[in-house]
């Protein structure tokens, strides 16, 4: 089976696009198939995230099947909050046979913390067991220890958070991801270049490829509130001061500009592989931080 | 080690309680009534209260441990108060609940709830120590478990939601995996935190556990 066109381009050495779509919360598909529509073809993947922070959604997998009918490339998040270890074997040889290649591996938000407080947090594994799964079953033997009746073969990641405090808890866990087989990295949102070139300097030393969040903040009051509330968030106060300097009904962008120079300082700099843009809620713009950044496809 | 326990509101007691008009009350002179959920005070208390429901009070005893074998002994002693009664009410922790519960064929009803068995951390806060998961790690995490300091039992580090050494569920709650850092720091067995747990055998015991110790 061809490589998928994501690791293709992770190998080729470019530097790698991708972004990312919520499913919705019902059955209508309408804005997330227009979402797949503006990104499929200025991307190199796409992720679908997979019942985020703990809300329960239409499916991450029906969301990558959606993008590869109609010709995107997928990048499968798939966590560990909601599924035993037979359900994510299960769930990753069907998605392997509908040519969903990529995986990118997590442990998943907190039950408490979603829209289903009650439910049963299953936890089974974690992403660092999640990712030693995928490179057994490539290896054509399930967890059981039985033989595989045809085999998959993914491009797998997990993420990391550089910001995060303390950080060697952090860097502990992200040395076993790549150990456990992650072939590439999408980081939590930076927004200090230097913090960032300085975590860079440390993973260099890793076979695996970096590719940056970029989070797109809509407005100074998002971005006290990332800082207040996200975890391993760190928004610099120059950024905040021009968001906030923003003339009325000008902030979003604002920060079109800022995500679209970040993203150029990092291509430039070569700070990292890639970056991965999140743009939370407001898809539609992402065309338009890739025009800042002056990238085109 | 204790059985930590809360009172179940009062109104879900009444609820359960409403087909019987004769109730014995048995309370416990360990765990909860070191937890104010279930002791002399509070069987007192009880009492009062089914009293003004218009219920009768058929007797009542706060047993040593209601755990323990000797709750049966104490159990013939109350022999005619307890026959008199329609149902038991149990303010001990699930395990009494059950001990008693085996004694007797009349329904036996827990006033309280049994939320986890804790270590007493600092005086007055019990917290969760051990999930008995069958295959016990913190060898290797510094003597601090992450199956239950973990809010998802995670064993291999930190998930992405930790903050300020924090958990993501809690900022009044630590992360297991700050704690464990620093404590294996302290030892210098810092390798550890490196080191890759395997998928976890949810079944050393399968349930229903029993172990017979000859
Ligand atoms: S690892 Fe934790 S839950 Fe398991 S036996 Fe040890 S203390 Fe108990
Ligand atoms: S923040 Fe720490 S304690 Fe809380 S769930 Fe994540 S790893 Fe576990």
């Amino acid at each position: 089976m061809a490589k998928s066109s994501f690791k293709e381009a992770l190998e080729s050495g470019k530097f790698v696009i991708t972004s990312e779509i919520g499913p919705p919360k019902g059955t209508n598909i309408e804005p997330m198939l227009h979402h797949i529509d503006l990104l499929k073809d200025i991307v190199d993947g796409i992720n679908v995230t997979d019942h985020q922070s703990s809300v329960m959604r239409f499916p991450s997998i029906g969301g990558c099947l959606a993008i590869k009918e109609r010709g995107g490339e997928p990048i499968l998040q798939m966590t560990c909050r909601d599924r035993n270890r037979m359900a994510l074997q299960a769930d990753l040889l069907y998605a392997y046979t509908r040519g969903i290649r990529n995986v990118l591996c997590l442990t998943g938000d907190a039950v408490p913390v979603g829209d289903h407080p009650t439910a049963k947090g299953v936890f089974d594994l974690d992403s660092s067991q999640l990712l030693q799964t995928i490179r057994l079953l490539e290896s054509g033997k399930d967890m059981g220890g039985n033989d595989l009746n045809g085999s998959p073969e993914f491009c797998a990641g997990a993420i990391v958070t550089p910001e995060a405090n303390p950080i060697e808890p952090q860097l502990a866990k992200f040395e076993k991801k790549i150990e456990a087989g992650a072939e590439f990295i999408q980081t939590q949102a930076i927004y200090d270049l230097e913090n960032f070139a300085k975590f860079m300097e440390y993973a260099r030393q890793f076979n695996v490829k970096i590719m940056a969040g970029i989070v797109l903040l809509v407005s100074a009051r998002m971005a006290k509130f990332m800082n207040n509330n996200v975890p391993g968030i760190f928004v610099p106060d120059h950024l905040i001061d021009e968001l906030a300097a923003a003339p009325k009904g000008e902030a979003l962008n604002t920060g079109i500009r800022i995500a679209g120079r970040m993203v150029k300082q990092l291509k430039e700099q070569n700070l990292c592989d890639g970056v991965h843009i999140m743009a939370i809620g407001k898809e539609e713009v992402v065309p338009d931080i890739l025009a800042a950044a002056g990238i085109q496809k | 080690m204790k059985s930590i326990t809360k009172q179940k509101d009062f109104e879900a007691v009444k609820e359960i309680l409403e087909p019987f008009d004769r109730i014995f009350i048995f309370g416990c002179g360990t765990c909860t009534t070191m937890t104010h959920t279930g002791g002399v005070e509070e069987v007192a208390e009880m009492c009062g209260k089914l009293q003004e429901l218009g219920k009768l009070v058929t007797g009542s005893t706060v047993v040593p441990t209601a755990c323990d074998e000797v709750t049966e002994e104490i159990m013939k002693q109350h022999g005619q108060a307890i026959e008199n009664a329609t149902a038991i009410l149990v303010m001990s922790c699930a395990l009494g609940v059950q001990k008693i519960a085996s004694y007797i064929e009349k329904p036996v009803i827990p006033a309280v709830d049994t939320l986890f068995i804790g270590v007493e951390d600092t005086p007055g806060t019990f917290k969760e120590a051990c999930d008995q998961c069958g295959q016990c790690i913190i060898g290797e995490t510094a003597g601090i478990c992450p199956i239950t300091a973990c809010h998802k039992g995670l064993v291999n580090g930190p998930c992405g939601g930790t903050s300020n050494g924090k958990c993501e569920v809690d900022k009044e709650r630590d992360c297991a995996f700050t704690l464990i850092y620093n404590r294996l720091k302290i030892q210098g067995r810092l390798d550890l935190m490196k080191k890759y747990h395997e998928p976890k055998n949810y079944h050393v015991e399968p349930r229903p556990k029993v172990i017979k110790v000859s």
